[in-house]
């Protein structure tokens, strides 16, 4: 099976978010930047049905130099070569036709991803690059297990869960609890120095989206504490006050 | 030009997620003055579907065939785009959801249009297509222009404040919509659907009660099923708890998790990891109790307790039984 696995290059869940060049750029001073957590996941079951097949997986990413740490800490868990397209992606349209040209080149046969980046929580570039490749495509995928061309996905819906069976080729959105996290070994970081990593310019893509600037929500007020012994107080002030009730 | 958008159902029902959709594209039909025509697909009936009107759709298409109960993103799509062009909708407006991003995806990428997903109010029209979204899981903001001729919105909740004052004083007029449907779309085998029943589904609930590892064990939740069903609330909780199996994972709630945006979220015994925080910065109301005076939760919340959660939340739900 041939497998490539897209990930993004984000701040840690934990940074704290400011911007720069008056709101119009992400202050990356101070900022740790990780392997996606939804493409972590998706990375993890790509290497295990890459081993369980004996197939081939490639790791994309679309983005800047600075995202090399991560893409080679992918090859370190276990993808065999990796590819990024130099470019500032510009928006989730310009990021998908990215993929869905190098797809196009390589006809895998399954396409990971994480179900959104947690930077812009959009959730549409699976859906994107299937529709650019008129194939199908399912997000958030729980559960993936692999027979011949068939797949058996789990996938979340609204209150519950759907299992189902489809066909390759596909493109998958994932979560947890796909596969558990890999942490590389030694022995994959060595080997990773020396995996090829290619690097290719951008296709040109129509601008849909311009950013204009970025803000920050307001400051939240003090928390109003109130004693345990009255905790039934709580109710009414929820209804007179917050008007929540 | 028209504004379309998409609905959905749930057993037949408009959910209120997608009423507030419908304000919502009404709002943007008459600030380019369009008109505001919804989509819903899936069984329904028109006294149902009618009121739509109640938010400012004047008319519903409404798309039902046997093929399409379950939620397929490929068909779906296809049919948004087929009513897209049959009522030449230039703006497209669908609900934050899985459904809705995947349909928006498919159907921008069929349009070649310009899509931002996370929608957090209504659009500024002077001068340029200008709408805010929420990044960094409710972090920060970020405005965009939207270029393209074709325009398509995936809004989040709580975007607009839903005004229920005409309720049941407008309907919407409710036409059959026959979309063509295509085999390739249906190739997927839905082998199992597993649904928790008669429970309120988190991403539509009002109210929200959720545990965290301070409940203890599994065997502890009564109290705050309790006070939820008191509280007509759905419940939730903390990935630690879903991850220790106390939960299903379909109530965690969380950066990895479902995120939240309910009228009021009472959390007992989670100390408020900033993954867990970034499930419930939707939410207009936090409640926190908590025996920890430190955790940081406190920090996010506009109420907060600190005790013992099994003391607490018996007098909560006494008291939230008294109000009703």
């Amino acid at each position: 099976m041939k497998i490539l696995v897209c990930i993004t290059n984000v701040p840690d869940t934990t940074s704290k978010i400011t911007f720069t060049d008056n709101d119009t750029r992400l202050n990356k001073n101070g900022v740790q930047f990780i392997i996606g957590p939804y493409d972590d996941y998706a990375l993890a079951r790509g290497v295990e049905l890459k081993e369980q097949t004996g197939g081939t997986l490639t790791v994309l990413h679309v983005g800047e130099a600075d995202a090399e740490p991560q893409i080679r800490k992918a090859l370190a868990i276990g993808a065999d070569d990796a590819i990024r397209v130099n470019a500032e992606p510009l928006d989730s349209y310009f990021t998908a036709v990215q993929i869905a040209n190098i797809a196009r080149q390589e006809n895998y046969d399954l396409i990971l991803m994480g179900r959104e980046s947690i930077d812009y929580n959009s959730g549409v570039v699976h859906g994107l690059v299937a529709e650019m490749l008129g194939i199908s495509s399912y997000s958030p995928v729980m559960k993936l297990d692999t027979s011949g061309n068939t797949v058996t996905i789990a996938r979340e819906i609204d209150g519950g869960k759907e299992i189902l069976t489809a066909n390759l080729p596909l493109v998958l959105g994932c979560q947890e609890p796909i596969a558990e996290w890999k942490i590389p070994n030694m022995r994959g970081i060595m080997t990773a120095r020396t995996k090829p990593l290619k690097v290719v310019e951008p296709v040109s893509v129509e601008e849909m989206t311009e950013p204009q600037h970025y803000s920050l929500p307001a400051p939240k007020g003090a928390c109003k504490m109130i004693p345990a012994s009255e905790a039934g107080t709580l109710i009414r002030l929820l209804q007179t006050e917050a008007k929540v009730l | 030009m028209s504004v379309l958008i998409y609905i959905e159902l749930d057993n037949g029902s408009i959910k209120k997620t997608s009423l507030e959709t419908v304000a919502y594209g009404a709002k943007v039909a008459a600030q380019t003055g369009g008109q505001a025509i919804v989509l819903a697909i899936g069984k329904s009936h028109s006294d149902e579907l009618e009121k739509a009107g109640d938010f400012g759709a004047e008319k519903v298409l409404h798309a039902s065939d046997e093929k399409l109960s379950h939620e397929n993103s490929m068909a779906y799509a296809d049919i948004l785009v087929q009513a897209a062009e049959s009522t030449q909708s230039k703006i497209i407006i669908l609900p934050k959801s899985g459904l809705g991003d995947a349909m928006a995806a498919r159907a921008a990428a069929k349009l070649k249009a310009g899509i931002v997903s996370g929608v957090t109010a209504l659009p500024e029209t002077e001068g340029g297509f200008q709408v805010t979204r929420s990044i960094f899981t409710g972090k920060a903001f970020s405005t965009v222009e939207i270029k393209s001729d074709i325009k398509i919105l995936v809004v989040k909740k709580n975007a607009i404040e839903l005004d229920e004052s005409s309720v049941g004083t407008v309907k919407a007029t409710v036409e059959t919509f026959s979309p063509q449907l295509r085999d390739a779309d249906f190739q997927a085998t839905v082998v199992e659907v597993e649904k928790a029943s008669g429970e309120v589904s988190l991403t539509e609930a009002q109210v929200i009660v959720s545990g965290g590892r301070g409940m203890k064990g599994p065997e502890n939740w009564q109290p705050l099923v309790d006070l939820a069903n008191a509280l007509g609330a759905a419940t939730g909780c903390s990935k630690p708890v879903s991850d220790l199996d106390w939960r299903p994972h379909h109530e965690h709630i969380g950066q990895t998790g479902i995120k939240v945006a309910p009228n009021l979220y009472i959390a007992c015994g989670i100390s408020g990891a900033i993954q867990h925080l970034a499930g419930v910065n939707g939410s207009k109301c936090i409640v926190v109790i908590n025996k920890d005076p430190e955790a940081p939760f406190f920090k996010a919340a506009d109420y907060g307790i600190v005790g013992d959660v099994f003391e607490i939340l018996p007098k909560l739900t006494e008291a939230a039984k008294a109000i009703k």
